[in-house]
């Protein structure tokens, strides 16, 4: 997802377009090195990926195709994320789709006033035949402005 | 890797500590996940919003609670891991991932172990909450 206050909020219910990666046996080397894993799971042709491993797919993400939570990036915090798999892991060789949508907004109050918001953005990734193989799910939180004194 | 057939609600593995955690960490996952936010390093920026340093993305310690959650239960067995973010992590934290087992239930793929995880600093503040399901007993 995005953040851009300036652009057109995406409402729930939005879908971005989806884009097409590929699982690189040298990425999930670098991001089990950041990690600090030596899980021989994540080395070698057959490595399957680390449970967070799929963030690493926004970056081959051309613009204009994730959805934009509207918020305002100095109150933006990541609340909450999660990642589901059916099935095991994706491993090297691996053509996924990616596809966003805004699947939920709320608001509640701050704990100092004004109104803290919430989206949750789900992810869905697809194998080269259509099969669901793995799903995120982040929410996004911007927080309340802080009052303008006068 | 714990063998999953002898796994019971209560158990827990013995707790992995990391860090002290440096700026050269986040650099690396920086570059690793490809979220170049620069709050995460550039120490000017970071504390002209406010903060006495740069401090580490919350994924990045949600990934070591990964690994430290893999090594336990097993990376293909996974099939969900989910994190909340309580609070951040500065230069010089050291970290210490645990978790306990919760549930342990059949599905198709046989036994679900369910666990939940914790990333701790050394001040006894959470900084990461979680909850993972590992299938162990997939074939």
């Amino acid at each position: 997802m995005t953040h851009d206050p300036d652009d057109t909020a995406s409402p729930v219910g939005t879908s971005g377009l989806p884009w097409e990666f590929r699982i690189e046996q040298g990425k999930i080397r670098e991001f089990a090195a950041a990690m600090q894993s030596d899980n021989p799971a994540y080395q070698g042709p057959d490595a399957i990926i680390p449970p967070t491993f799929l963030v690493t797919a926004a970056q081959w993400a051309p613009a204009g195709v994730r959805v934009n939570v509207g918020f305002e990036r100095k109150r933006l915090l990541h609340g909450e994320q999660q990642y589901e798999f059916v099935g095991r892991p994706p491993h090297v060789g691996d053509v996924l789709t990616a596809q966003e949508a805004v699947v939920e907004r709320y608001e509640k109050p701050g704990k100092r006033g004004g109104q803290m918001r919430f989206a949750v953005v789900v992810t869905d990734y697809r194998d080269s035949e259509g099969r669901l193989v793995a799903r995120a799910t982040g929410t996004f939180i911007e927080r309340a402005a802080r009052k303008v004194t006068e | 890797m714990t063998n999953p057939a002898t796994l019971a609600v209560g158990d827990s593995a013995l707790p992995r500590k990391f860090g002290p955690m440096t700026r050269q960490m986040f650099v690396k996952y920086a570059g690793a996940s490809g979220d170049f936010n620069p709050m995460h390093y550039d120490d000017d920026l970071a504390r002209g919003a406010g903060n006495p340093s740069v401090f580490s993305q919350g994924m990045h310690q949600t990934a070591l609670l990964a690994t430290f959650a893999t090594d336990w239960l097993g990376a293909v067995n996974i099939r969900r891991f989910q994190v909340r973010f309580q609070n951040q992590v500065w230069p010089g934290d050291i970290l210490t991932c645990s978790g306990t087992v919760v549930g342990v239930n059949e599905s198709k793929e046989g036994a679900v172990v369910t666990v939940d995880l914790t990333c701790t600093r050394q001040t006894g503040d959470v900084a990461i909450s979680g909850s993972a399901d590992f299938a162990v007993s997939a074939p």
